[in-house]
């Protein structure tokens, strides 16, 4: 962005056109005792080699992950990412702030956003996609509101195996729209929902259910048992995915899912502590597609019959239909989906298949090598993909400081969801076995 | 039983028959909306409120919604509307009527016009 100073002579004048003397007159509605009435309290002003410095010492303080090795999941996942993503995606084309509001012009960046849309569809076996919205989290809020006005019923059925975080992003979403919750408890010794669970709901008054696959204990959900359940019920059936697992499980589409949600990161996002993430949002049916959230790309022909892009099926946003719009979301994640998108394209689709088998294989790996410790066990009995829980009675984020130490990032205890002594592994492609052996023996020493 | 055809000042005509009156869009405003490409029908069995929007008109210029001048429950819509939105160019005062509703209490119809009215309402526009 272009850096244009103002000139005390320009200074004056804008002065003198609003009609005051100093620029501290335009602060008179600010009672006197809450203005600053000294410098503020800042260091004095650094040359460049010194500001190089200064942040370069801030930034050492930083444990990365050029630095460690790392087990820890739970919602954002240390992928290996190709390096073709920052070049492509730190091209000027692409790299703006903002999501294209002038579709005629921006025919390369709408393209680029329906290849997502393709992808997604893909991946999930849904008939549409939207351009992406925030995060994971966020799009299955909004799947659940969308499934309270396709629906028009206001109860919204929730697992408990649901990552607690994005239960919380869905609660905060319904409290204001006068949408119940209900929950179907997890089976303590499986892990999953067990259909017995349904029994206590009542269904007849359900606008969706939601299962996510794999759930926050990395466990494989009995699908089937909820996409039956939905059917026979009239509730729309909401799956939250993690997309990685799609390289190996059925898609959502052959299993019954009318919404499709999930998050980017783990497809060539960096982890970046937490963010800038993308969430994917996908839905089944032409009926359900006039009640999708967020932006829409569509390909179409000119007047020449040349293909071209447009932003479509507008009239669901607010800029057009005001307070009956579908969602307040009018934005999209672009440069993040762009980012899964040039990701998915660079692995293709044995590449992908290969990242899913992998990540399966190495995490079991490891959870058979844990189970090797004396005192470890696994909890649950359902199977597990990417991400798995080990049960220990030890204080895990004592050990994680101390597996810091020796240049590990350990797993994510649970004890502050309510269960201690429980500690969440994730294990990606990006793990070697060398890695995986060294660490389970520095665990083993610092635990027996 | 007699029908008696009225229209708003919104430009939807209203046909009143006994208690259930059909609703649609006059040929002055499917011209003035353009091709029709989706129409969001409400549900059967919905209530309404007079003068509330119960559905709406999708062209390739905006999106209007459809307001009631009565109230009442919703007995019957046009289904043919969700695969055949044309009809609401094509024949907006017969094929493409767009719901039924069954009105709540007596059917007023004193402050809506009758066809020479509302072609002189028209003119005015």
């Amino acid at each position: 962005m272009r850096y244009l100073s103002i000139t005390q002579e320009e200074r004056e004048e804008m002065l003198r056109s609003l009609g005051i003397d100093k620029i501290e007159d335009l602060f008179t509605a600010i009672p006197e005792r809450m203005r600053l009435d000294e410098d503020l309290d800042l260091p004095p002003p650094l040359t460049e080699a010194e500001l190089v410095r200064h942040f370069s010492e801030l930034a050492a303080k930083n444990k990365d992950l050029k630095s460690s090795v790392s087990f820890l999941g739970g919602g954002a996942y240390d992928h290996l990412v190709p390096s073709i993503i920052k070049h492509i995606v730190g091209r000027g084309e692409f790299l703006t702030a903002y999501t294209p509001y002038q579709p005629e012009i921006t025919q390369g960046v709408l393209q680029s956003i329906f290849e997502y849309q393709t992808m997604i569809c893909e991946l999930t076996g849904m008939e549409a996609s939207n351009a992406s919205m925030y995060d994971g989290a966020s799009a299955l809020a909004e799947a659940a509101l969308m499934a309270c006005a396709a629906t028009r019923r206001e109860l919204v059925v929730l697992p408990e195996s649901l990552h607690p975080e994005w239960r919380d992003v869905v609660q905060l979403y319904l409290e204001s729209q006068d949408v119940n919750i209900a929950y179907l408890p997890y089976d303590e010794a499986t892990g999953v929902v067990d259909a017995k669970a349904f029994e206590a709901i009542s269904w007849s008054e359900a606008a969706c259910v939601v299962v996510q696959q794999p759930n926050f204990f990395g466990l494989l959900e009995n699908v089937a048992a909820f996409s039956q359940v939905a059917k026979e019920s009239g509730a729309l059936l909401v799956m939250a995915v993690d997309p990685v697992s799609l390289s190996l499980l059925k898609s959502p589409g052959e299993l019954g899912a009318d919404i499709v949600v999930g998050d980017g990161q783990s497809l060539g996002n960096a982890m970046g502590f937490g963010g800038p993430s993308v969430g994917f949002f996908a839905t089944s049916s032409t009926k359900l597609i006039r009640r999708m959230p967020g932006r829409v790309v569509g390909e179409t022909v000119d007047t020449d019959g040349t293909r071209g892009f447009v932003l479509t099926l507008q009239t669901r946003e607010q800029h057009i239909r005001r307070e009956k719009a579908t969602s307040n979301i009018c934005s999209n994640q672009a440069l993040n989906a762009l980012i899964t998108t040039i990701y998915l394209s660079v692995l293709g689709k044995e590449g992908f298949k290969d990242l899913g088998s992998q990540c399966l294989q190495k995490a079991n790996y490891m959870k058979q090598r844990l189970l090797e410790i004396d005192g470890l066990t696994s909890p649950f009995s359902a199977p597990s993909f990417r991400e798995f829980v080990i049960h220990g009675a030890v204080n895990w984020e004592e050990v994680n400081a101390r597996l810091l130490e020796h240049g590990f990032v350990g797993g994510l205890p649970l004890a502050r969801f309510g269960l201690p002594e429980y500690v969440l592994f994730s294990v990606t492609e990006a793990r070697t076995k060398e890695e995986i052996d060294s660490f389970v023996n520095t665990l083993r020493g610092l635990i027996s | 039983m007699s029908e008696q055809l009225r229209f708003t000042k919104e430009h939807e005509w209203i046909l009143v028959k006994g208690d259930v009156v059909r609703i649609g869009i006059s040929d002055y405003a499917q011209s003035e909306l353009g091709d029709i490409v989706f129409v969001d029908l409400p549900d059967v069995g919905d209530h309404v409120e007079e003068g509330e929007g119960f559905a709406a008109l999708e062209s390739v210029k905006a999106v209007s919604d459809v307001y009631s001048p009565v109230g009442g429950e919703i007995t019957a819509i046009n289904e043919e509307l969700e695969d055949s939105p044309e009809l609401v160019n094509e024949s907006p005062m017969d094929r493409g009527w767009i719901v039924e509703i069954k009105v709540d209490g007596v059917v007023q119809v004193d402050d809506l016009m009758n066809k020479e009215e509302y072609e002189a309402f028209l003119k005015e526009v």
